[in-house]
C-alpha cells in the first residue's frame, strides 16, 4: 500500500512535468495545427542555460527566471525567423522542419556541454516530507511550481485583454484580424509562452532524470500522449491528461511488479511501461477520438 | 474634395484567378452605398480587397490615406470595420468576450469607455445583453448577425463594410437588423458600404448604388435612379 | 460559409499535398525505363572503372534502393491515402526479423522469403489499420509513434528471446549469386534489390493508375465525399495500410539480407523518422519522389560527417558543427527551398523552364 501511494505521488510529479509540456504543445497546436516536435529539445536547451548560469555562480531562482525569459525570447525569434516563412507549406514539411530543429538543438547542446550526464540541483529541501516519509520534497515542489505556472497562465488567458486576443487569434484568425488583433504577433507570442512553459518543465525534471541532451525525448512523447488524451484543443484537458499519463505510467510499472512478485511470471517491467501506457492511451482514443475532455469538432462539408 | 472612401481601377486575384477587373466607386462621409450584383460578380471580393484580405492592385483611399497593401489589422485600426460573410463569430467564447476582443486595440486605459460602448451596443441590440455570458456559438443566426454588427461597433468605426447581413435569416429578423443599421448610420454617424443579395432591401437603405457584373462596375447612381432602371428591375428586383 | 478556425481546417486539410495530379505519364514512363537500363549497366562499369564503381558503392546503392522501397510503401499510405505514419520503421523491423528468423531457424533460402514477408507484414499492417480507422491526423501520428517504440521492445521481450535472439540479434549470411553467375556478393545484392524495386515500383504505378488508386486518392482528398460516391472507405484504408506495410516489410527483409544482421535497436524511432523525412524530402505523393527520398536518406547518413568536416576544416569556421546539426540545418533549408520535396521542386522548376 505504501508503495502504491509512493508510486502515485511520483506519478503526479512526473505528470506535472508532462502537463507543462503538453500545455506548451497545445498552445502552438491551437493556433497553427502543428505539433512542435522540437518542444522537448527547446526545453532541454533552456535547462542547460540555467545550469550554466548556476555554474557561473548565479543563484537557483535568478537562473530559473533568466532561463524562462531567454526561452520566451527564443521562442518568439524561432517563430519569426524559421516558421513564419513556412505559413503556407504542407503540414508534413513543417514536421520535417521541426525534426531539423530538434536535431540542431540536440547536437548544439551536445557540442557545447557534451553528452555526459550532469547533476542538476533541486531548489527544494533534501529531506522527505513528513507524510510518512513517502513523498520527496522535490516531488511536492514540482507539483506546486507547475500548479503556480498553470494558474498564472489560466488567469492570463481568461482575464486579460492580451490573453483574450491570443485566444481569438488562435480560434479564428480572420475574425481576429477584423477586430484589429495583430494575429502574427499573437502567434509569435504563443511560441514564446510555449517555450517558457517548456523551460519550466525542463528545469523541474532535470533533477529527476539528470541533465543530458536526450533527457526530454521520452517526456515529449508522454506529453503528446497526455495532450491527446485530455483533448488537444482544450488546454485544461491537456494538463489533466498529462497528470493522468504520469500516474498511469507508474501504475503500469507497479502492477507489473506486483504480478511478478505474486506469480513469478514476468509480464511488464520498467522497460515496457512506456509502451503499455501508450497502448492504453491509444485504446482510450479509439473509443473517444477527441480525447476525454476535447471538443468534438464538427466540420462543414 | 475627395470622397471618404474612394476606389478606382481595383483588380483582385485569388491565386492565379482574377476576380476583379476594374472596379471603381466612391462613398461620401456619412452615406450608405450598396454594391449589387449576381453571385460571383465580385461584391464580396471588393469588400475583402478594401481590408486587404485578397491580393489587390489599384487605388483605394480611405479618408485621404492610401490603404492598398496595408495589413488587415492596420486598416481596421484606421476605423474600417468589416462585418464578414458568415459573421465570423468566435464560437467557443462568450458573447461578452466576443465584444471585448474588438476593444482590445484601445489598450488598458479605456475601461470606462469600453463599458460605455457596451451600453450603446446593448441599447441597439437588447437581446445580446440577455445573452452576455452565453457561448456565442449557441446563438441563433439572427443573434450571431447582431453580434457581428455589435463587434464591429465596438471598434468605433467610421466606416462599416457589411457583407450580406440578411444571409440565411428570417424576413422579420432581416427587417429588424436593417432598421437598426439605419439607426446606427444616423445616430452614430457611421458610413456604410453594403453588399446584399436582397436588392430591394439594399436600395431602400442605401443612398447610392453600384451594380457589378463579372468584376466590373456596369452601372452607378443614386439609389432611386438605379431602382427605376429597367434592367436592374428585371434582373435584381424581379418585376 | 463560415470562416473555419484552424482546428476545423486541420481535420479537413489532407496531410499530403500532391506534387502533381497524374501519377505517371507516357513521357515519364520512357524516362523510368531508361533509368532502369542505366541501373542495369552500372555494376558492369565496375570492370571498366573499378575505382569509381567499387563494391562498397554498389552496396550503398543497394541500400538506397532498399530505402526507396520502404519510402514507397510509406508514400502509398501517407502520400496517396492521406494516413500519416510515424512508425513505419516497425514494419521494416518486422519484415527484417521475419526474414531473419525464417533463414536462421527454419533454414529457408533468402530468395523464397519475400512473398512470405509481404504476406506477414500485410496481415499485421491490415490489423493495425483497423483501430487506425478511428484515428486521424495527429491521433494516428501518436498511435504509429507508439508502434515505432513498441516493436523494438517486443523484439527484446523476454519470452521471445529464443526466437529473436534478444538484444544480441541474429547474424545471417549474405546472399550468394545464383546459378554460378560470375558476380561478387555486392554486385548480386545490387541486382537483387534492383529487380525487387522495379517490380514493386511498377506494381505501385499500376495500382495507382487504376480504379483502386483513384479510390485511395479520393479518400485522401475528401473521405466523406468519397464514401458518398460509394467507395468503401474502411476497406480501402485498411487494405492500403496492409499493402504499405508489406512494401516496407519487404524492404526490411532485403536489408536483413544486405547487412546480414538484425538487431532490435536498428528498428527504433529514428528509422521511422528517417523514412518520414525521406518521404517528405523526396516528394509526398510522388512515386519518383520515393526513389529520390531513398537516395537522400542514405546519402545524408553517409555524408553528414564529411560535410561537418568540410565546414570545420575547409570553411575554417571556428566552431564544431556536428554531423547531426548539419543534418538538421540541411532539412530546414531544404524545406525552405522546396517545401513540396525534391520531386515537387524539380517539377516546378521544369514547368518554369518550359514556359
Amino acid at each position: 500500500m505504501e508503495q502504491l501511494i509512493q508510486q502515485v505521488a511520483s506519478g503526479l510529479a512526473n505528470g506535472a512535468i508532462y502537463a507543462c509540456v503538453a500545455l506548451a504543445l497545445v498552445m502552438i497546436f491551437v493556433s497553427t495545427s502543428h505539433i512542435n516536435f522540437a518542444q522537448g529539445e527547446m526545453a532541454m536547451f533552456s535547462t542547460y542555460l540555467s545550469w550554466q548560469l548556476i555554474q557561473w555562480g548565479v543563484g537557483y531562482w535568478p537562473a530559473f527566471v533568466i532561463a524562462v525569459l531567454v526561452s520566451f525570447v527564443g521562442g518568439v525569434l524561432i517563430e519569426r525567423t524559421i516558421l513564419r516563412p513556412l505559413h503556407t507549406a504542407p503540414i508534413l514539411s513543417v514536421v520535417v522542419v521541426f525534426i531539423g530543429l530538434l536535431a540542431v538543438f540536440n547536437s548544439v547542446a551536445g557540442t557545447i556541454w557534451s553528452y555526459l550526464i550532469k547533476e542538476y540541483p533541486s531548489p527544494f529541501p533534501k529531506e522527505a516530507l513528513d507524510l510518512a516519509g513517502l513523498i520527496g520534497a522535490h516531488q511536492v515542489g514540482v507539483v506546486i511550481v507547475t500548479l503556480v505556472v498553470l494558474s498564472a497562465l489560466y488567469v492570463f488567458f481568461r482575464y486579460t485583454p492580451l490573453g483574450l486576443a491570443m485566444r481569438a487569434a488562435a480560434q479564428n484568425p480572420v475574425s481576429a484580424r477584423l477586430a484589429g488583433v495583430r494575429v502574427d504577433s499573437m502567434l509569435a507570442l504563443g511560441w514564446g509562452l510555449a517555450a517558457a512553459v517548456g523551460a519550466v518543465a525542463g528545469m523541474m525534471v532535470a533533477h529527476i532524470v539528470y541533465l543530458e541532451p536526450n533527457m526530454m525525448g521520452g517526456i515529449l512523447l508522454y506529453a503528446f500522449a497526455g495532450a491527446l488524451l485530455g483533448g488537444i484543443t482544450n488546454p485544461g484537458g491537456a494538463v489533466l491528461g498529462g497528470f493522468m499519463v504520469g500516474v498511469l505510467e507508474n501504475l503500469v510499472a507497479f502492477f507489473g511488479n506486483v504480478i511478478e512478485k505474486q506469480t513469478g511470471v514476468y509480464i511488464i517491467g520498467n522497460g515496457e511501461k512506456l509502451t503499455v501506457a501508450l497502448i492504453i492511451v491509444i485504446c482510450v482514443l479509439t473509443l473517444k477520438p477527441s480525447g476525454l475532455f476535447g471538443r468534438v469538432v464538427v466540420t462543414r462539408v | 474634395m475627395t470622397a471618404f472612401l474612394e476606389v478606382s481601377g481595383l483588380k483582385a486575384f485569388y491565386g492565379q484567378t482574377q476576380a476583379l477587373y476594374d472596379v471603381g466607386f466612391a462613398l461620401e462621409k456619412g452615406g450608405i452605398t450598396t454594391l449589387l450584383g449576381a453571385n460571383g460578380a465580385g461584391k464580396t471580393t471588393t469588400l475583402r480587397a478594401i481590408c486587404n484580405m485578397v491580393r489587390a492592385e489599384g487605388r483605394i483611399s480611405f479618408d485621404g490615406q492610401p490603404i492598398v497593401g496595408r495589413p488587415t489589422e492596420s486598416v481596421v485600426r484606421l476605423g474600417v470595420a468589416h462585418v464578414p460573410e458568415g459573421r465570423g463569430t468566435f464560437t467557443t467564447m462568450t458573447v461578452d468576450e466576443n465584444l471585448r476582443i474588438a476593444a482590445y486595440t484601445r489598450g488598458r486605459s479605456a475601461k470606462a469607455d469600453v463599458q460605455q460602448d457596451l451600453d450603446m451596443v446593448f441599447e441597439y441590440f437588447p437581446r445580446l445583453k440577455e445573452r452576455m455570458q452565453q457561448q456565442a456559438g449557441t446563438l441563433s443566426g439572427g443573434e450571431q448577425q447582431m453580434l457581428a454588427v455589435s463587434r464591429a461597433l465596438m471598434l468605433r468605426p467610421r466606416l462599416m463594410l457589411l457583407d450580406e447581413p440578411s444571409f440565411g435569416l428570417a424576413p422579420l429578423i432581416v427587417q429588424e437588423i436593417f432598421r437598426i443599421l439605419r439607426r446606427i448610420n444616423e445616430e452614430s454617424k457611421v458610413s456604410m458600404l453594403l453588399v446584399e443579395q436582397n436588392a430591394a432591401l439594399a436600395l431602400d437603405l442605401a443612398d447610392h448604388a453600384y451594380v457589378l457584373e463579372t468584376g466590373r462596375v456596369v452601372m452607378a447612381g443614386p439609389s432611386a435612379d438605379v431602382k427605376n432602371d429597367e434592367n436592374v428591375r428585371k434582373s435584381y428586383l424581379g418585376y | 460559409m463560415t470562416t473555419a478556425s484552424p482546428a476545423d481546417t486541420a481535420a479537413h486539410e489532407s496531410v499530403a499535398t500532391p506534387v502533381s495530379t497524374s501519377v505517371t505519364s507516357g513521357a515519364s514512363d520512357r524516362w523510368a525505363w531508361g533509368l532502369v537500363a542505366v541501373g542495369i549497366i552500372i555494376p558492369l562499369l565496375g570492370y571498366v572503372v573499378p575505382d569509381i564503381v567499387s563494391d562498397y558503392r554498389l552496396f550503398l546503392m543497394s541500400t538506397m534502393m532498399i530505402y526507396a522501397i520502404a519510402v514507397l510503401g510509406l508514400n502509398l499510405l501517407t502520400g496517396f491515402n492521406g494516413q500519416i505514419s510515424l512508425g513505419h520503421g516497425a514494419f521494416y523491423g518486422v519484415g527484417a526479423y521475419t526474414a531473419a528468423i525464417l533463414m536462421d531457424k527454419v533454414g529457408m533460402p533468402y530468395w523464397t522469403l519475400l512473398p512470405i514477408v509481404a504476406v506477414v507484414c500485410f496481415v499485421i499492417g491490415f490489423l493495425f489499420g483497423l483501430p487506425a480507422l478511428r484515428l486521424e491526423g495527429i491521433y494516428l501520428a501518436l498511435a504509429t509513434f507508439a508502434l515505432a517504440l513498441a516493436v523494438p521492445q517486443m523484439l527484446k521481450y523476454r519470452w521471445l528471446e529464443d526466437l529473436t535472439g534478444g538484444v544480441q540479434g541474429i547474424v545471417l549470411l549474405k546472399p550468394e549469386p545464383p546459378f554460378g553467375l560470375p558476380l561478387s556478393e555486392d554486385q548480386w545484392l545490387y541486382y537483387y534489390c534492383l529487380i525487387v524495386m522495379v517490380i514493386l515500383y511498377w506494381a505501385a504505378a499500376n495500382l495507382l493508375r487504376g480504379r483502386s488508386g483513384r479510390a485511395m486518392m479520393a479518400i485522401r482528398d475528401h473521405s466523406m465525399a468519397a464514401s458518398t460516391m460509394g467507395i468503401d472507405v474502411a476497406r480501402y484504408k485498411t487494405i492500403t495500410f496492409g499493402i504499405s506495410a508489406a512494401y516496407t516489410g519487404v524492404a526490411g527483409a532485403l536489408s536483413a539480407s544486405a547487412i546480414a544482421f538484425v538487431a532490435p535497436d536498428s528498428f527504433g524511432f529514428f528509422l521511422s523518422i528517417s523514412l518520414l523525412i525521406g518521404l517528405v524530402v523526396g516528394g509526398v505523393a510522388s512515386l519518383a519522389g520515393s526513389v529520390i527520398g531513398g537516395i537522400f536518406t542514405v546519402l545524408v547518413q553517409n555524408s553528414s560527417q564529411s560535410l561537418s568536416n568540410f565546414v570545420k576544416s575547409d570553411l575554417g569556421l571556428p566552431f564544431d558543427l556536428s554531423p547531426y546539426s548539419v543534418y538538421g540545418i540541411l532539412l530546414i533549408v531544404l524545406m525552405y527551398v522546396m517545401p513540396t520535396g525534391i520531386a515537387g521542386g524539380v517539377a516546378i522548376a521544369w514547368r518554369r523552364l518550359r514556359r
